[in-house]
């Protein structure tokens, strides 16, 4: 099987889909000519291949990279648009909160809005607070937006193809960390449903629901605990909304004990959401308190030891297991 | 450029079925709880909507906002589905879900109503770029109002529109007022149009109130935009004679100045020229006006005695099949 990073496999969903649908065409700010050339980041290449006419290189206005989606999937066609990083999703976020998201409902079901927003995220690059600032939470709180997070080359690929052939808008985060990451990803053309969980390793004594970057520190943090003798269940949410509620309280019935991992900061964040959902559908299994393993509540700082102490870690992960397992 | 008779008395019957629309509605809003929410009427720009739709193929598409009534309805839009959506009911165009405020006409290629300020423009530019990845032969009109030239998302839309040549037509209906503030109070340039220059397209100032001239003015531009040759920034000088919403007490709109603009009013315009032209005749006239009053009768009847949806309704629409 061929193996690289999600950057790599997200150009190859772009490939596939755009080979197979003519109304797919890519737009955002360096998609074409870029000021990277990387063939491991995920819009190489593209340009050469399809043309000016589908890879649109856009100005810096991300609220008309946004209204452009929001517009020509109207039209009927299948925009899939990039937000270079998430911290301008803000900048883009009235064309998608008060627009892509709304605009179904109140036609009453009439008009639809197939586009997807990739969006590059997470710290780890040392570019501060106006470049990372996982915003996963405020779209996930929007009604009308399906949230994408995956971990894997592989999950990326079959989730991107998927959220490209859904009738719905979908915000699609990439953890840009992950590009360089190599993993198998099958040659085939293949769909990972959007709102399926995947239990990335299977055990008894704790259940870690987490999902893009976090994914890899949680199953490193499980196989350095499985020496102690505690076993991690990881679930790999992969999608934010809708959210696999089934596979995560059959975990957690399983297991009896929750740790909720994301990188982006505590207050107001998802891991809220997934320990409500818990508490209220197996509170009676749980065996211990959940606890939450995030970012702090502070703005992504730029030196390398201020980032790493900002990016939750194995070790930080561990010593929450431990709290919980007596 | 000569204009038939066939399109002058479309506009005609655009205005006048957009103005007993819109009178119907302000007495509609003084019984308590008739309408749901704002109501906010175009009453007196009539001219715009009636003058550029006439300028419009079927399959073209508009984009609109607050005061969409006139845009909707010269569109070609239902008027019972209209009606029945501001009174919130189930017949509404968009089951309710919408209100006066969001209406979408898909069926009439009113693509979207948006009334997030400014909101329209970039939504207008996706629309344009799809008929141009298409090739077809359409145009995209959006509009906007003097309050929305100010917002930011204007103007990243107004320079994508220009640099990939898109078949937009930014339509301003500089009615002189936003909420509450003057035009002078909020802008400083005599006219929007002039920011055309910064886009290196062509702005055009036109009366408002004249549905031939826009009518003219929007036909030029349909031109330039289906020739492959970009976007137009139309800015139309008319007037609210309305608050921002029925609510509105107006304080702060001089009453004289009120006056002097309903003089200019655009239905007596066009009708005293086709008067006196003799394109229409004083009978043909008021059996128009007979069958625009029954129209709307016929409307405010069909939504009184729609039903209003049932309250789980609400949850359907979010997503595809839901």
């Amino acid at each position: 099987m061929q193996s690289f990073g999600m950057g790599q496999a997200i150009n190859q969903a772009l490939r596939e889909e755009m080979l197979r649908d003519a109304g797919v065409f890519l737009a955002g700010e360096g998609v074409g000519v870029g000021i990277h050339s990387s063939p491991m980041l995920p819009t190489a290449g593209l340009l050469d291949a399809f043309g000016a006419g589908r890879v649109k290189d856009t100005p810096v206005s991300e609220a008309a990279i946004a209204g452009l989606a929001v517009g020509a999937s109207v039209a009927g066609l299948r925009p899939v648009v990039e937000i270079m990083f998430n911290p301008f999703f803000t900048l883009a976020s009235d064309m998608i909160v008060n627009h892509a998201a709304k605009l179904r409902y109140l036609s009453g079901g009439k008009s639809a809005f197939p586009l997807v927003v990739r969006i590059k995220s997470g710290a780890g690059f040392g570019a501060g607070c106006q470049h990372s600032h996982n915003l996963e939470a405020w779209a996930a709180h929007c009604p009308g937006l399906k949230v994408v997070m995956p971990s894997t080359p592989a999950d990326a690929k079959g989730l991107l193809k998927s959220a490209i052939r859904d009738p719905d808008p979908v915000v699609f985060i990439e953890d840009m960390m992950l590009y360089f990451v190599p993993g198998p990803v099958p040659e085939t053309d293949y769909l990972i449903p959007i709102g399926q969980a995947d239990v990335k390793r299977q055990g008894n004594d704790v259940t870690v629901v987490t999902w893009s970057k976090m994914v890899g520190v949680a199953l490193k943090a499980a196989d350095q605990i499985a020496r102690e003798g505690i076993d991690l269940e990881v679930v790999d949410l992969r999608t934010l909304v809708p959210m696999d509620k089934k596979t995560l309280i059959e975990s957690v019935r399983k297991t009896g004990r929750l740790v909720v991992l994301h990188e982006a900061t505590r207050t107001g964040g998802f891991a809220g959401e997934v320990a409500a959902v818990v508490m209220e559908a197996a509170f009676d299994h749980l065996k211990a308190p959940l606890r939450r393993v995030t970012g702090p509540d502070i703005p992504v700082p730029a030196s390398p030891p201020l980032e790493r102490f900002y990016i939750p870690s194995e070790d930080d992960l561990i010593a929450a297991v431990k709290e919980i397992v007596r | 450029m000569q204009i038939s008779r066939q399109k002058k008395m479309e506009m005609l019957r655009s205005l006048l079925l957009s103005r007993r629309f819109e009178e119907e509605l302000t007495e509609l809003c003084k019984i308590e709880h008739k309408i749901p929410g704002m109501m906010i009427l175009c009453t007196g720009q009539e001219a715009v909507g009636a003058g550029v739709c006439a300028a419009l193929q079927p399959e073209d598409v508009i984009v609109t906002n607050h005061r969409s009534h006139s845009h909707l309805l010269a569109k070609g839009a239902d008027p019972n589905a209209l009606m029945a959506e501001i009174l919130g009911k189930r017949t509404g165009c968009n089951k309710g879900k919408s209100g006066t405020l969001h209406m979408a006409v898909p069926e009439v290629n009113a693509l979207c109503t948006t009334t997030v300020v400014g909101g329209g423009p970039p939504i207008a530019v996706g629309i344009g770029f799809a008929q141009q990845y298409r090739q077809e032969e359409r145009v995209t009109v959006c509009f906007i109002g003097d309050g929305a030239a100010n917002e930011g998302s204007v103007h990243e839309a107004l320079n994508l529109a220009s640099v990939w040549a898109l078949p937009v037509i930014f339509v301003c209906e500089n009615n002189r007022y936003a909420g509450a503030q003057r035009y002078e109070e909020h802008t400083k340039a005599p006219n929007i149009a002039d920011r055309a220059a910064g886009y290196a397209i062509p702005g055009v100032v036109v009366d408002g109130n004249d549905a031939l001239a826009v009518y003219r003015s929007a036909l030029d531009a349909r031109a330039r935009a289906v020739n492959g040759d970009g976007p137009t920034l139309i800015e139309y000088k008319t007037y609210r004679w309305r608050g921002h919403g029925e609510a509105d007490c107006q304080l702060y709109q001089p009453k004289d100045e009120i006056a002097a603009w309903q003089a200019m009013c655009p239905i007596p315009k066009l009708r005293g020229d086709m008067l006196a032209q003799g394109v229409i005749s004083e009978d043909e006239l008021r059996e128009m006006e007979t069958r625009i009053d029954a129209v709307v009768k016929d409307a405010v009847r069909f939504a009184e005695k729609s039903p209003y949806p049932e309250p789980n309704e609400a949850l359907e629409d979010v997503f595809a099949g839901s």
